[in-house]
């Protein structure tokens, strides 16, 4: 297949969510479709499919944004005890000022006390920098890390598939990413021999000054073994790139024999000199796990072995952007500190969060159960993370076909199935994938019953695809 | 492959080191750096093998030369854990009158705002009868425009749809019935997000093509931040003190033209009314600017965060936008413009939810798409403030049952502003060596002070900025935290300090009263 043109496949891109939109539109002014609504699948947006924020964020929140709440009788204990504590944080006592650029540090405190119990080593609130959701944290570490000056341009090994947003930040600034890719057969799991690979080749094209993984995988649903874990910063120590770990996904594991484990405690329990010497960026988010407050932009940034002289400078980009929107800093304080057993929201908070993580947990059950059943299709285990990224095998037709639309065959499969059936799934070129092959990638953090649907349209959708094409 | 070194960059600022206003955070150590165990060797050096370190970080950023651990704000944070400690001090508390934060200095926020976002927040709420119906529909309208509906879901980048034509509507009615496009109106996270990424959009180019940004002196230091972090070239205008800091075309012409000489002259940047000058510009001078600007073929940014502030007889605000408009075809058609509004300022105060948009008129095709492009790496603005913004454009009308509060709490706190305007201007005008002009708009008042020459002396002796040195020793004698002149610029040989009319009038008077003290017993001590 020729290779398209950036602009004509970022033309393409748009072009989809734009059917979307239109076919939406339409449906809400009655027009009559083969289907009552569009599934809209194609972001990591908990809310946007259908599930519900958590009570007790909600009622902090609004409490916050409204204090007269705390008089009345109709909000827990609990949750007037953190508003108020939040509120004596707040200059004036209100979530109208501005805080610190890095945070509220009762918060940024909560978010230290957080990872230290999470790792089982503690955590400097010194390195912890909140800011409006983690890929603009990342922007800002990847501005210090890419010299858009420099020649041989700065690069930035990640992975493929890959999130396209971080891909087009470090373009954006100048930079260059050098792809390095997953292994699909073995679950995408992340290679040392292919991470060696991709840096050679990288160092004809560019000077590569970072290794950025994401971990829990977006959008393969892979979670790195510890051994894998080791590999990655043994192979950062050796050839001296600084280690960027997204694990905004890290409350999001399904598999039942898997775990999640941060890069700083693989780090710390390699034990000096790596330990101490390593530099490391590791980004999480309010964004996804059981909050999914994507719209609230809460995100943080802990920066590990930093030198000293860089710091002031981190804090200046971060001052560019004043201070972080509260509501999000409210939405990672009670991320980080939940409501405990013996609080009174704690009965609800628990089965709020076991209903979301059952329901995802069955999702990936009836995901993997239907492609296993349905032909030309597969899809690597899905341990956690926020999708789907099932494999098409597209019949030469097909692929014939996509070609004379002048469109990558993943692309003209979405564009039918968001026609025939009112899906809206993203296709795996957006994201990168081994040439000939083709996926298509979709949220799994929706309802039952909308995965349940997604999953019947689906099906009918590709056995009738498969075979107007065989 | 050999790797050139980035070359050395001439000062760009004023020639003086740039406070950076915005609250630093407080006792940060440089010398912890991530895990327990200190790895710093003995001598102090810097760890070897680093990827990450001065010499190799992206030289741009080098060159954001301001003082960021704002040695006056810190020492402020400083001596307010001091004075809790109960450590003696000659004031009982530190005012913080350095920063445009009116609610962290008592401002009240507008109940129908936060009783919407309280709704908005958690809609069990809807089924309580003790907020009012026009909230409720308020918040059922924001909540149906978000995807599930809840503010918890991505909106699109550009922000959410219903909004905008919200933002169009409102800019429409304030202009003067001039057309506004809802598709030339982006949310931003702020004003600030907005500001810097039309930056990021206009500078490009190499060594004598490299984008020049004509920016006031003084100046709010955000664009002065942003440029040298962009590695662009400022281009100072001076704004004419004397006549009440006004915008001078010669000055701007004469700005221009000796900047063309290393440049690529691209943008000129406005804020009406000023910070921190208080200025509102009146209508002949803003068309003034706008024909500038068109034959110069620059960019136009107006910052107008300060929209409502707008105290002074015989003033006026007036938007760029609808005078560019009232002034016809040939420039309305042709003169490129992006305006900024926030939820920050006004009588609102929302400094904490980050709510902002510009409109961008004239823009060409292709870099629209660019700044598409740009606007969705940062995926999206956050939703409650782009809620709250709703609400300014779109808030209680007659007849409505939140009218009658909205307006009683709106006219109440613009009023406050404008008699503290009033206030600090008579007030700082009796001090013998303090002149100030009229506040005319704004939070802030920018007098200037005369500092004797054995206190520049003593100042140069100890590395620091006269008024700097003025502020510290204000600042440890009273409590009383203000920012220097050096920080936003001025004329060489000329101090001042800007100060904020935000504190309750109660104590912006004993805040004067101490800063008159303070300035005639400095005065004296140094003659």
């Amino acid at each position: 297949m020729q290779e398209m043109s950036a602009h004509v496949r970022t033309n393409q891109m748009a072009a989809l969510t734009e059917r979307a939109v239109r076919i939406k539109r339409m449906l809400e002014q009655g027009v009559k479709k083969p289907y009552k609504d569009v599934i809209d699948v194609s972001w990591g947006d908990p809310h946007m499919a259908g599930m519900k924020p958590l009570t007790f964020v909600r009622q902090v929140l609004a409490a916050c944004c409204y204090p007269q709440l705390l008089d009345g009788d109709n909000l827990p204990a609990d949750v007037k005890r953190r508003a108020q504590k939040l509120l004596r944080c707040c200059d004036g006592g209100s979530v109208g000022s501005y805080t610190n650029t890095a945070g509220i540090p009762a918060i940024v405190e909560s978010i230290a006390q957080f990872i230290s119990q999470r790792d089982g080593v503690p955590a400097d609130p010194e390195n912890i920098w909140i800011h409006p959701g983690s890929q603009m944290a990342l922007m800002n570490i990847l501005t210090l890390l890419v010299n858009s000056e420099a020649s041989p341009k700065s690069g930035v090994l990640m992975p493929v598939p890959g999130y396209n947003t971080t891909a087009l930040s470090v373009k954006t600034m100048g930079g260059v990413v050098a792809p390095y890719f997953l292994d699909e057969e073995h679950g995408w799991a992340l290679r040392a021999d292919e991470l060696r690979r991709a840096l050679t080749s990288a160092r004809g094209a560019c000077w590569p000054v970072a290794l950025y993984v994401i971990n829990p995988g977006n959008p393969t649903g892979h979670i790195q073994s510890r051994k894998s874990m080791e590999e990655v910063i043994r192979f950062v120590a050796e050839n001296k790139l600084f280690l960027l770990a997204d694990e905004v996904y890290q409350s999001s594991v399904y598999d039942a024999n898997t775990e999640f484990v941060s890069y700083k405690k693989v780090l710390c329990e390699l034990g000096p000199p790596l330990a101490h010497t390593l530099e490391l960026a590791s980004f999480h988010s309010a964004s996804k796990g059981f909050l999914g407050e994507c719209g609230l932009r809460g995100g943080y940034v802990e920066l590990v072995n930093m030198d000293p002289a860089v710091m002031p400078y981190v804090q200046r980009l971060f001052h560019l952007a004043s201070s972080p929107p509260v509501a999000g800093q409210i939405a990672l304080e009670v991320m980080a500190k939940p409501p405990q057993p013996g609080d009174p929201s704690y009965p609800l908070y628990k089965h709020e969060t076991e209903h979301i993580r059952s329901t995802l947990v069955d999702n990936v059950k009836r995901v993997l159960q239907v492609f296993t059943r349905l032909p030309a299709v597969s899809c690597q285990p899905l341990l956690g993370g926020g999708f789907a990224f099932p494999r098409l095998h597209l019949t030469p037709k097909a692929v014939h076909k996509a070609k004379e639309a002048g469109m990558q065959p993943d692309m003209f499969y979405c564009a039918r199935l968001l026609e025939d059936t009112g899906v809206f799934v993203r296709p795996g070129c957006e994201y990168g994938q081994k040439e000939g092959t083709y996926h298509i990638r979709f949220c799994i953090m929706t309802p039952a019953d909308v995965m349940e649907e997604l999953l019947r349209r689906l099906s009918t959708f590709h056995l009738q695809f498969m075979k107007d094409f065989s | 492959m050999k790797r050139s070194l980035p070359t050395p960059v001439e000062e760009m600022n004023h020639g003086t080191a740039l406070l950076w206003k915005r609250r630093a955070m407080a006792g940060l150590t440089a010398a912890r750096c991530g895990l327990p165990k200190e790895s710093v060797a003995e001598n102090g050096a810097s760890p070897r093998g680093k990827v990450l370190t001065i010499d190799t970080m992206n030289p741009t950023v080098k060159m954001v030369e301001y003082a960021v651990r704002g040695p006056i704000v810190q020492r402020a944070v400083e001596l307010e854990k001091e004075l809790s400690e109960g450590r003696k001090k000659p004031f009982q508390e530190v005012i913080k009158a350095n920063i445009g934060d009116a609610h962290a200095m008592g401002q009240q926020p507008i109940t129908f705002f936060r009783q919407v976002l309280a709704l908005c927040s958690y809609p069990e709420l809807l089924n309580d009868n003790t907020f009012p119906e026009d909230a409720k529909s308020r918040a059922r309208r924001i909540l149906q425009s978000c995807g599930g509906n809840s503010m918890g879901s991505y909106s699109a980048s550009q922000g959410i749809d219903s909004v905008r034509q919200d933002v169009a509507r409102y800019v429409q009615q304030r202009d003067g019935g001039v057309y506004c496009d809802p598709d030339n109106i982006y949310l931003t996270t702020g004003a600030s997000d907005g500001i810097v990424t039309m930056l990021k959009l206009l500078v490009c180019g190499e060594g004598l093509a490299r984008t020049g940004v004509m920016i006031s002196i003084p100046q709010y230091p955000l664009y002065s931040a942003a440029l040298a972090e962009l590695g662009a070239v400022q281009i100072n205008y001076y704004l004419n003190e004397e006549a009440c800091w006004s915008m001078d075309i010669s000055e701007l012409q004469r700005a221009l033209n000796e900047a063309r000489g290393h440049c690529n002259p691209r943008a000129l940047c406005v804020i009406n009314p000023g910070n921190p000058t208080g200025q509102v510009q009146n209508r002949k001078c803003i068309e003034d600017v706008i024909r500038f600007a068109a034959k110069e073929r620059l960019f136009l940014m107006a910052d107008e965060v300060y929209q409502d502030n707008v105290y002074a007889d015989g003033c006026q605000f007036h938007s760029f936008k609808k005078v560019l408009f009232e002034m016809g075809p040939e420039y309305s058609n042709t003169v490129e413009l992006a305006s900024f509004h926030s939820t920050s300022k006004c009588y609102m105060g929302e400094c904490g939810f980050r709510g902002g948009y510009m409109e961008i008129i004239n823009m060409d095709d292709d870099v629209k798409a660019q700044l598409t492009k740009l606007v969705s790496v940062r995926l999206c603005p956050p939703v409650p403030g782009q809620a709250l913004m709703d609400l300014v454009v779109n808030p209680p009308q007659p007849g409505e049952a939140s009218y009658d509060k909205f307006i009683k709490e709106r006219t109440a706190t613009l009023s406050a502003l404008a008699d503290k305007a009033k206030l600090t201007e008579e007030v700082l005008n009796t001090v013998p060596g303090i002149s100030c002009n009229p506040v005319q708009g704004a939070m802030y008042s920018f007098p200037r002070i005369s500092i004797p020459e054995k206190a520049v002396n003593e100042a140069a002796g100890k590395g620091q900025q006269p008024d700097m040195f003025y502020c510290m020793r204000l600042l440890e004698e009273t409590g009383i935290c203000l920012v220097p002149g050096s920080g936003f610029g001025q004329k060489d040989g000329t101090y001042h300090f800007r100060m904020t009319i935000l504190p309750p009038t109660d104590k912006l008077k004993i805040l004067l009263s101490k800063v008159k003290e303070f300035h005639q017993r400095f005065t004296k001590q140094y003659s």
